[in-house]
């Protein structure tokens, strides 16, 4: 039994521990990971989808081809329509908005678990560790399959809209046309998307997560979902 | 010379309800021995949680100073508070509070992995400890797969992972049934002994007041009474012939 002695410092934990006990935690619960995952790979596929479906009607469009124009009513001198833009930025906005809610909501209902990690000795920056490897590998994950999807998609509507030509065109890489806009490619594209996603994921659960890891254990674990 | 190892000092703590400000501990001033079972008991809303919180250092009062071991909690770091409440107390809650993705086993070793113990050792010491609550069938099973008094036991056990001098219990059994909370307290009052743990449990249930050296009545976030086992063993008759 420890007798008067002075109270020492917490440790920190080696980071293959908090990989280990992360990895457990979204092994286990993985019906519930699963939705939340799901949550990011919908935000990424509309966004990626979205987004190379016009990066394919720009491509299609440099390449000359009148009938690719005519399915361009709108299209502008530079190349993207502003009808483009405009359902590019609002996939954005709802990709944004799900992936923060799911994480939020996946956060929000193991306040309980915060806290109890904290009675039995868990640093504040141990709890945010945890959740941003989580939610970082749930992230990444998701948005690749997303991404993987978004493309699929877009593909397939390229098809139907163009044919097989659309192979011969394919905006894979990036490219500066001489007299048009920058290209992204579709590489870039789907490489955004997993970034973005796992951003997104990281930054939905380590905030609520460090806030719930700031309050003392007895408030965290008064917070009912 | 008594050997004190909780004092709090004038210990106020307030709660903003919207635009009400709600005292929950009005001036507490009490002190706890070394190897001592306390009840701190009272009516729901007394305050007896509160102040439960306070000394395990699960919150922090508005005013009035909480010693441990004779230091003042108040001026520990953020890395002294979180070694504190990893190795010199353990908790119990009136609802268990396990994690429910870890099995019994990885509850109790998950104090010990935050303690820094190597790998075997905390495998043995949850074998152990396990065994003890009488729970060394059911190691690996979830919480979901066990009965409310074997979370209790659970709970216990992960409780001791490392080795405190002071285990503090909220309500341990105001969710089990007569029979089964008789059987954790009578646990509880064995480590009491046996191990010379100090116990500070909060409750509202009288088969604590036989096993208590001392009960601590609060009502109304203050101390209203503080009675000795002698004046409880009175008491504990009275009970009893009262139909209880």
């Amino acid at each position: 039994m420890q007798q008067r002695t002075p109270i020492e410092e917490q440790i920190d934990l080696p980071f293959v521990e908090s990989l280990r006990i992360s990895f457990q935690s979204l092994k286990i619960r993985f019906g519930r990971s699963i939705i939340t995952t799901a949550g990011i790979t919908l935000g990424i596929a509309f966004l990626v989808s979205v987004w190379t479906n016009n990066e394919i009607g720009v491509a299609l469009q440099e390449s000359g081809r009148q009938s690719t124009i005519n399915t361009f009513e709108e299209t502008t001198e530079q190349g993207i329509s502003t009808k483009d833009i405009w359902l590019i930025v609002m996939s954005l906005i709802v990709c944004v908005v799900g992936i923060a809610n799911s994480m939020l909501m996946a956060v929000t209902e193991r306040f309980r678990e915060i806290g109890t990690m904290k009675c039995l000795g868990a640093l504040d920056g141990f709890v945010v560790r945890l959740f941003l490897l989580e939610s970082g590998f749930q992230g990444f994950s998701g948005a690749l399959i997303g991404a993987l999807i978004g493309t699929l998609g877009a593909v397939l509507l390229g098809l139907k809209d163009y044919g097989l030509d659309l192979f011969f065109y394919f905006p894979l890489l990036p490219a500066q046309p001489e007299n048009g806009p920058m290209q992204l490619g579709v590489i870039v594209v789907i490489l955004l998307g997993c970034i973005l996603g796992m951003i997104l994921a990281v930054i939905g659960s380590s905030f609520p997560a460090w806030r719930a890891a700031k309050l003392p254990p007895a408030e965290a674990m008064r917070t009912e979902v | 010379m008594n050997d004190i190892v909780v004092k709090t000092e004038d210990v106020v703590k307030e709660y903003r309800m919207g635009s009400n400000i709600l005292r929950a501990l009005d001036g507490i001033n009490i002190e706890i021995e070394r190897g001592e079972y306390i009840s701190l008991m009272g009516p729901s809303g007394s305050g007896k949680s509160t102040l439960f919180n306070m000394i395990g250092a699960l919150d922090r009062p508005t005013e009035g100073q909480v010693y441990i071991d004779g230091q003042n909690m108040s001026q520990l770091s953020q890395r002294q508070i979180a070694a504190f409440r990893c190795h010199r107390v353990g908790y119990i809650f009136q609802s268990y509070n396990l994690l429910h993705v870890r099995s019994a086993h990885g509850n109790v070793t998950l104090p010990m992995i935050f303690a820094g113990i190597s790998e075997r050792e905390r495998n043995e010491r949850a074998e152990k400890l396990l065994d003890m609550v009488g729970l060394g069938d059911r190691m690996y099973h979830l919480p979901d797969e066990l009965s409310g008094g074997q979370r209790q036991r659970v709970a216990i056990a992960r409780a001791l992972a490392n080795d405190p001098s002071i285990v503090l219990a909220d309500e341990p059994t105001a969710n089990l049934d007569t029979i089964t909370g008789r059987e954790i307290i009578d646990l509880i009052k064995r480590l009491n002994t046996e191990q010379g743990v100090t116990v500070i449990s909060a409750t509202h249930d009288l088969k604590m007041l036989d096993v208590s050296d001392r009960i601590v009545d609060i009502r109304d976030g203050l101390v209203e009474r503080i009675r000795n086992r002698d004046e409880i063993e009175i008491e504990v008759g009275e009970v009893g012939g009262e139909g209880e």
